[in-house]
């Protein structure tokens, strides 16, 4: 199981260094897919089966696919590749690194300063989460619903294109 | 399936790489959907975070948070992607940088 | 009955709240029997519990209508005291005010604004009412404060007229020296005593300060700094000449029977401070005296007729205060009494005279009315004999004789205010007379247009018979004896005590006032009726003098020099503003901030990440190092 673990987590960190630094979108997209299900393997090897399940699903499944129709939509045409390779040039990845690198030092300090146990494997299936969920947690479900339906309403009303209506006299005198 | 012991440590490094992964992209990239990937990459791995801890303590706390903050993410994304959209629309690119009007 | 006290100040407050809020909706009518009526209701009550509070012989009455504050130590309810002084006044007040109302309906006829000019006298009678019936000095301020803009409004009436307004601003604003200095005094005797009640600070006075010592001296000097504002005593007495701008029931009302005697008022009332401070008491003596003669003298040479009865006010308050200050209390309230009846009376008389002469304010444009108008010509007849004190058959006389007499022979009486005071009353009749006989005898130079109606006539007849019969209440030893008023006063107001022997004397001091005003009518008599030209030959070889004694022993210019000058002057320099210069320097510099700032938002998305970054990097490090 341990190694199971440690090539996951290496897919997974792998794989993202190639989503950050793609040209293209749709490749940088179908990297992402790949850590995606990397994590989902994670997941499943700590118990909580379900919850791969739903990365694979919502995360993996509905995110990312929605992200490539939007692409789909936008037309993008194949200059859109260069101009990604023109801002990223060399000497942009200084300043971010070490200011990522800093934090995660910092983080590995904390981490190794605590020093926890193992974790033991529990099979926490759907039914416990689905316990806890809808009982001391219900009103998070509440809230959730909320926040989806203001989610869906606030998706469609600022994905609408108003298009200019000219009366179609007006549209023959143009022509 | 035998006993076995995933060391937290390793869990929660794993998260933080992930995290720090997405946070660098973040800052170095100008598309914006590039951008809005990464905000998912370290949304990602926050949930993994959580659910690396509620495996330790044996409760299922950890993953119903998980469960909310994909909830949020997808609310985000399809947000989010709406607003792309307009921006689009309006600035015929996709370069964050051209959309300054707020500054000063 | 005494319980309905709330109502006496209330009524002339719902007919200047309806006037204010509606009065120009109203008919004339409605307006004159809401403005005049209420305050005839009032003085209605204030006779009926004045009927009853004497029948009953109880020393004073207090009746709490709300608590208006209660803070720590602090406590001013809005709550009204009533005894033998308040009743004085109360009396006066609504029953002169009420004929002045009365006159007003003709008088203000023709006059747009007359609605606002009812709202505005109402508002005055309740307010005057509330400072003579407060029973804490902070209330008492209130009414003080009330009559001060009652009295801007008033002056200011016809404010189309720039002059006007001027007057109305230069009586407000030198009425307000004299409230600060109040003010500071009522701070003083809060701090001393904790409360603001009257009684109890007339009571726990003698008991806390010493007589003579200097914080009751103090307290005695600001509180007299407030009533020579409102009373236009020297050196606070320039506005009353130009304060005649306004209407004359307005002068009638508030300038001569009932504001200007608030500072009489707040002496009488807080006669215990004075008595503990007999350097303050001496003071307002001396303040009365010098403004009599001040005044006196510059009465004889104004050609306006309500100038002249605007410094004769001034003079006989000065009577008032004199009389005050040699402790003769009651002597001083009686002199109000009487004062408010004829002062009254003259200047609704003036008033009349100058409307049917079609505003024409010079006296010696006049002449020849006696005839022509006869009901004023006798009404003025007998207001102005009341005011020179014409032996026995007038009020006034027997007024203005025991002030005299008290002068002369009372304990803190001496010769210099005894001798100020007869001079006085020499030239008071000199002055008066010359009026009557300038305005109403000889050869009519401006022709007469119509009649005075019924609601002018009337107020008219009824303070002529007040003047003339009202002093029979007080008669001195030698004369009767009648000593109702002061035995009225007497659980207010202590009696006056007389120097050794002097009760001997009390003939001779009469007889020499009697003589000296009837010599003072003959006089005008000769100079402005029989010889004229003699008049004016004097006036030429005294030019300096009568120029001098015209323009008020040239206060105004002092003021104008010394005051108004610097401070324009320094206005002016000031006109860049130098102080808020420091002000604008805190803007600039905020500004330049703004600047900097503003460059750290650039725009671009991925700087504002950066920037989250770099703070959540600090706060760990910090968490981490500490």
């Amino acid at each position: 199981m341990l190694t199971t673990f440690y090539i996951a987590s290496a897919i997974a960190v792998v794989s993202t260094i190639m989503v950050i630094t793609r040209h293209n979108l749709i490749h940088a997209l179908m990297y992402l897919v790949v850590s995606f299900l990397a994590i989902a393997v994670v997941f499943y090897l700590l118990g909580a089966s379900f919850i791969a399940a739903l990365e694979v699903i919502v995360y993996a499944g509905a995110i990312v696919v929605l992200i490539i129709f939007v692409i789909m939509m936008l037309n993008l045409r194949a200059e859109s590749v260069d101009e990604e390779k023109e801002w990223m040039k060399g000497g942009i990845l200084i300043g971010p690194s070490v200011l990522a690198i800093v934090l995660l030092v910092e983080l590995f300090y904390i981490i190794s300063n605590v020093g926890m146990t193992g974790v033991e494997y529990h099979d926490l299936d759907a039914k416990a989460v689905g316990l806890s969920l809808y009982g001391p947690y219900v009103i998070g479900v509440e809230l959730s619903g909320i926040l989806l339906m203001s989610g869906i309403v606030g998706a469609y009303h600022l994905g609408r294109q108003k298009k200019k209506i000219v009366h179609r006299f007006l549209e023959k005198v143009e022509e | 399936m035998e006993k076995h012991t995933i060391p937290v440590e390793a869990g929660l490094l794993l998260a933080g790489t992930l995290f720090m992964l997405g946070l660098l992209s973040v800052l170095i990239r100008r598309n914006i959907i590039f951008m809005l990937i990464s905000v998912e990459i370290m949304l990602n791995a926050a949930g993994l975070a959580f659910i690396v801890a509620g495996a330790r303590w044996a409760q299922a706390d950890g993953q119903v948070m998980f469960v909310f903050i994909l909830t949020m993410a997808a609310a985000e994304v399809s947000v989010g992607l709406a607003l792309i959209l307009q921006i689009y629309h309006q600035l015929k690119t996709l370069d964050s940088d051209a959309a300054n009007k707020m500054k000063g | 009955m005494i319980e309905l006290l709330w109502l006496i100040p209330a009524l002339p407050f719902t007919g200047a709240f309806i006037l204010i809020t509606m009065g120009t909706r109203l008919s004339r009518t409605l307006v004159s029997i809401i403005g005049a009526g209420t305050v005839g209701v009032a003085a209605l009550v204030t006779i009926l519990i004045g009927l009853e509070f004497l029948s009953s012989g109880t020393p004073s009455f207090n009746q709490v209508v709300w608590n208006w504050v209660s803070v720590g130590g602090l406590s001013l309810p809005f709550a009204f005291h009533f005894d033998a002084l308040s009743l004085v006044f109360l009396f006066v007040i609504t029953f002169v005010g009420f004929l002045i109302h009365i006159y007003s309906t003709e008088f203000m006829h023709d006059d747009p604004g007359f609605s606002r000019f009812f709202a505005y006298l109402n508002l005055f009678v309740c307010s005057m009412l509330i400072l003579v019936l407060a029973d804490n000095l902070v209330l008492m301020y209130l009414g003080w404060e009330g009559v001060g803009l009652c009295s801007y409004l008033l002056i200011g009436f016809w404010y189309e007229d720039k002059k006007n307004g001027d007057a109305a601003r230069k009586a407000f604003i030198v009425t307000r020296v004299g409230d600060t200095a109040m003010a500071i005094g009522l701070f003083m005797l809060f701090d001393a005593f904790g409360t603001l009640n009257i009684q109890d600070i007339l009571t726990r006075a003698p008991e806390l300060w010493s007589t003579g010592s200097q914080a009751v001296t103090a307290v005695a000097l600001l509180l007299l700094g407030g009533a020579v504002g409102k009373s236009a005593q020297l050196p606070l007495q320039t506005w009353l000449p130009d304060a005649m701008a306004g209407p004359s029931p307005v002068s009638a009302l508030i300038h001569a029977a009932t504001m200007v005697t608030a500072g009489v008022y707040l002496i009488a009332r807080t006669h215990v401070l004075f008595e503990l401070a007999p350097v303050a008491q001496q003071c307002v003596g001396v303040v009365g005296a010098i403004t009599l003669l001040l005044a006196g003298f510059s009465a004889l040479t104004q050609t306006d007729l309500k100038r002249v009865l605007a410094y004769s006010t001034i003079s006989q308050i000065g009577y008032m205060f004199l009389a005050l200050g040699v402790g003769a209390w009651s002597a001083a309230i009686f002199h109000f009494m009487i004062h408010a009846f004829f002062k009254a009376l003259l200047f609704l008389g003036a008033g009349a005279v100058i409307l049917l002469l079609h505003h024409e304010h010079d006296m010696f444009k006049m002449g020849g009315l006696k005839n022509k108008l006869p009901v004023i010509y006798w009404t003025f007849l007998i207001g102005s004999a009341s005011l020179a004190a014409v032996p026995f058959i007038t009020a006034g006389f027997y007024s203005k004789d025991a002030i005299l007499w008290l002068t002369f022979a009372g304990e803190k009486g001496n010769i210099w205010f005894f001798l100020a005071a007869l001079l006085g009353a020499f030239i008071t009749s000199i002055y008066t007379f010359r009026m009557v006989f300038v305005t109403f005898f000889g050869v009519e130079k401006t022709h007469v247009s119509h009649h005075a109606g019924t609601a002018m006539t009337i107020p008219l007849v009824i303070l002529a018979v007040l003047s003339l019969f009202g002093g029979f209440i007080e008669l001195p030893h030698t004369m009767g004896h009648v000593e109702l008023f002061s035995e009225y006063l007497s659980p207010v107001l202590p009696a006056v005590s007389l120097h050794e022997g002097a009760e001997h004397s009390e003939w001779t001091i009469q007889l020499i006032a009697i003589g000296l005003s009837l010599t003072g009518i003959y006089i005008a008599y000769f100079f402005y009726v029989k010889k004229p030209e003699l008049a004016d030959q004097v006036k030429q070889s005294l030019e300096g003098m009568h120029h001098v004694w015209l323009n008020g022993w040239g206060f105004d210019s002092l003021y104008d020099a010394i005051l108004v000058r610097p401070f324009v002057f320094l206005a002016t320099i000031n006109k860049a503003d130098v102080v808020d210069r420091f002000y604008s320097m805190i803007v600039w510099v905020s500004e330049q901030f703004n600047r900097v700032f503003a460059k750290a938002q650039g725009g671009i998305l991925r700087w504002y990440v950066m920037g989250i970054v770099v703070g959540a990097i600090l706060i760990i490090t910090l968490g981490l190092l500490l």
